[in-house]
């Protein structure tokens, strides 16, 4: 069943257009990853999401219902932590946490109470005088003590330290186990990658790539380290070979998946000492894309 | 010396200029504008020794003086119209100076620190206090543009009596007022933590230093020296020139600007003189409901304001007791006047009272709505928006706290007055009556609210509109009938078809008509709302 649903979504600002026909689907249970550089539009789409703002056309239903008519509605069963999170100075943090748990009905004070121990955070303090950190572990305690179906979180983790990275990462798989839905935007990849079934790439207010994380390696290349007891030779005459860097007799190189075979059958002929291969990152495949990209681009012009 | 605590002052200063520009240019503009057309008419009032007579009597009645400030000796009054100009435009000009000022400086000292942007500036290589002391200059620049505007644009008139001497004196002791207000407002943003807190705490030292000058004015002179406002009156500006108050507040304005200086240097960046307690782990029971938040969110201001009302609206009922007395005093309006006729002129003055305290009153309901405003400006709306809270259900807890706070500041009103006239009052109006009068203007309240609502609804960066139209109200109220200003312009303003109790009897339909008024801009405002797109 599809929690999420986005058709053709575009948003303009006066003349520019920040989202240019986004589409994107979430399947019940499964966390979305949703990643792009600054400004690409990943923040635009998840207001528009939220009925914050309006779509200018297109359609993006939630629980099969309009995201801006029934707002409302669909909020009862939706958590959504900011990348920026603004609190009210003058109350405490505790206090903003039951008021935005209360906004959603009757909420479950013990799973509060877990959460802010967990996450380690002292609630008696004003709000005025919290770290990024701190704000943002307000809306992460208040999103996570809530009873929702669908968690959105844009870039929630920016100011988080590592081992609270790690509890909110804990977090999100237990809601995950739930069956519960999960949208995920972020820019840092590795985060993507341990959490993440599926993502969207966005750029310039356009979904470019989108897909199971398998599905997205295909298209993509691994790292590979060797050395060999003889002299490595031939290595650059192989087709999909890329970026062949040569220090103290060790090659380290990029292979296209579907050429690994053909790869390691030669290099073996020359007596492997040391071989290690590491699976791409999120990284590579954004830059491939771009690489990619960009190529066209220049070819078209 | 100088680049441990003054460098970079000027790129700072430039800095601000670029950020303030506008708002300088509207208030110099505004402020200055208002006082050289009302000057320009003066050569056509008060032409005959009658009339200067007649009003130089008014202006020693002590509800005048309460108002407005001293009088002037009744020789000076018939030498020149310039005394009347001084009594009717200088104490409010000097407090219009005074709220821009203190504006100003607590949104360029406080309002920058809490949104961060003192912190970037901090950490480059910039004097510890080059910042408080960038907007001392910028004060002090804004000020001195003022009196010289204020003083070369009203000598320009050539009005007889009114020569430059004079003028520049009117303009330099409004220039001096502002200045004295914002070093204070540069004192008070060291001691608290938001820029909130700076405008609302300077606002109340404001109203203070007005109401020891009016008590002052009144009964015991000794009291007005106390007070920043008690000297800004005592110039005779256009009569005597007494230049010793200029010396005095400048004297004052040194003094803050140094302790503002001191205290600065001395605190951490984003903290106080008062460190805060440690709160609540959650949330009371009245903070849950969306009324009771938004009521909570807001209730120093509304506490503040209702205060405010009350103590001014006392003060103005206690005078009503010198104002007895002064009838009796003066056997020549004795011989004149009827005994009815006094008993009107009496209540002519309540409801003058009633009215401009309905005015000042109407500020906070206008405020309620317009809070919404900062709040989403700052990013607050989206915690609430995004969760299962509607547009509609919040803003319509707003209008009903705006139509709570208007209940709460008339019968503060109602109550103060009345309370005052009592205790000097033989026969004062009754509970009721005084209630009834200050009840009228509600509808009157309403429409302000619905206009806040209206253009914060459909267009967030109009609803500063609301105070031109609420400043429009106080022109026509304060100055309409001296100025004989058309009907039809009277009549924009709503506060003209009130029913002034209780000269006048209430007429409902005027009500009812202001009251769909203001119902069909709730409604506008309701739709508009729920179609924009929201900052944050």
């Amino acid at each position: 069943m599809s929690i999420l649903v986005v058709e053709h979504l575009t948003k303009k600002f006066g003349s520019f257009t920040a989202l240019d026909g986004v589409n994107m689907e979430l399947k019940e249970g499964e966390v979305y990853g949703f990643i792009g550089p600054n400004g690409a539009g990943k923040s635009t789409t998840i207001r528009i999401l939220l009925g914050i703002i309006k779509a200018t056309s297109g359609s993006a239903k939630i629980f099969g219902k309009d995201v801006w008519k029934d707002a409302v509605e669909i909020h009862k069963r939706v958590a959504y932590v900011p990348g920026d999170v603004h609190l009210w100075p003058n109350l405490t943090g505790g206090e903003v946490i039951d008021i935005l748990l209360k906004m959603n009905g009757k909420y479950d004070k013990k799973k509060r109470d877990r959460f802010i121990e967990l996450f380690d955070f002292d609630p008696t303090k004003k709000c005025r005088a919290y770290s990024k950190g701190n704000r943002q572990k307000v809306a992460l305690i208040a999103a996570f003590a809530s009873d929702a179906d669908l968690f959105i979180f844009d870039e929630p983790t920016t100011g988080l330290d590592p081992l609270m990275e790690t509890y909110f990462r804990q977090s999100v798989l237990e809601a995950k186990q739930e069956g519960k839905t999960v949208l995920f935007s972020s820019h840092i990849l590795s985060e993507v990658e341990k959490l993440c079934d599926r993502v969207g790439i966005i750029r310039q207010g356009k979904i470019i790539e989108t897909g199971s994380l398998d599905e997205l390696r295909y298209i993509t290349r691994s790292n590979f380290t060797v050395k060999t007891r003889e002299t490595l030779s031939g290595l650059d005459e192989l087709e999909g070979v890329y970026h062949i860097e040569e220090k103290d007799g060790e090659y380290s190189f990029q292979v296209d998946s579907e050429k690994i075979d053909a790869v390691i059958r030669h290099i073996s002929q020359f007596g492997v000492v040391k071989l290690e291969s590491s699976p791409p990152t999120l990284e590579d495949l954004f830059l491939r894309h771009y690489e990619r990209v960009g190529k066209q681009e220049a070819g078209d012009a | 010396m100088y680049g441990k605590y003054m460098k970079r002052t000027g790129l700072i200063f430039t800095l601000l200029v670029k950020q303030l520009r506008w708002k300088l240019f509207v208030w110099l503009f505004a402020i200055t504008g208002i006082n050289v057309l009302v000057a320009s008419f003066y050569p056509s009032l008060y032409k005959d020794v009658a009339s200067r007579l007649a009003a130089s009597m008014t202006m020693e009645n002590p509800a005048m003086i309460a108002m407005l400030g001293p009088g002037y000796e009744t020789e000076a009054y018939l030498a020149s119209p310039g005394p009347f100009f001084a009594n009717e435009m200088l104490l409010f000009t000097a407090i219009a100076a005074a709220i821009m000022n203190i504006l100003l400086v607590s949104q360029s000292t406080r309002g920058d620190e809490e949104a961060g942007r003192l912190e970037i500036v901090q950490a480059r290589s910039v004097g510890k206090v080059a910042y408080t002391n960038a907007v001392m200059i910028i004060i002090f620049g804004a000020n001195v543009l003022l009196s010289l505007l204020i003083g070369i644009g009203i000598g320009l008139l050539q009005i007889e009596g009114m020569d430059w001497q004079s003028t520049m004196l009117f303009g330099s002791v409004l220039g001096l007022t502002g200045l004295v207000f914002g070093a204070m407002t540069l004192v008070i943003a060291q001691l608290v933590e938001s820029a909130r807190s700076v405008t609302m705490f300077s606002l109340m030292v404001l109203i203070l230093s007005y109401l020891i000058r009016a008590i002052g004015d009144v009964n015991y002179e000794w009291l007005s020296y106390a007070s920043p406002l008690g000297w800004t009156v005592r110039t005779k500006v256009f009569a005597d020139d007494d230049w010793l108050p200029v010396i005095v507040l400048s004297v004052l304005t040194v003094f803050f600007g140094l302790l503002a200086l001191y205290l600065h240097a001395k605190r951490d960046i984003g903290s106080g003189y008062f460190t805060p307690r440690k709160g609540r782990s959650h949330a009371s029971k009245l903070l849950l409901t969306p009324f009771g938040f938004h009521l909570w969110m807001q209730k120093t201001n509304i506490a503040a304001w209702t205060l405010a009302i009350f103590v001014l609206s006392w003060s103005m009922g206690f005078v009503m007791g010198d104002m007895e007395s002064y009838w009796q005093d003066i056997e020549l309006i004795e011989q004149f006047l009827a005994a009815d006729m006094q008993a009107e002129m009496t209540e002519q003055f309540i409801t003058l009272i009633i009215a401009i305290m309905t005015l000042i009153g109407t500020i906070p309901v206008a405020m309620t709505v317009l809070h919404l405003k900062g709040e989403e400006m700052r990013g607050f709306m989206e915690n609430m928006f995004s969760r299962a809270t509607s547009r509609h259900r919040v803003l319509a807890n707003y209008v009903l706290l705006s139509i709570f706070v208007s209940l709460l500041m008339q019968t503060a009103l109602a109550v103060g007055f009345w309370s005052g006239c009592v205790a000097v009052l033989e026969e004062p109006m009754t509970f009721l009556t005084t209630l009834k009068a200050a009840f009228v203007y509600l509808p009157a309240m309403w429409l302000f609210s619905g206009i806040a609502v209206w253009l914060y609804g459909w267009f967030p960066k109009l609803t500063p509109l609301v105070w031109l139209y609420l400043s429009y109200g106080f022109f026509v109220m304060y100055l309409g009938n001296l100025l004989d200003m058309p009907l039809w312009l009277r009549n924009i303003s709503v506060f003209e078809h009130v029913a002034k109790i209780p000269l006048e009897e209430v007429k409902v339909f005027p009500l009812a008509i202001i009251v769909i008024i203001a119902f069909l801009f709730f409604l506008f405002g309701f739709y508009h709302f729920r179609k924009r797109d929201l900052f944050g």
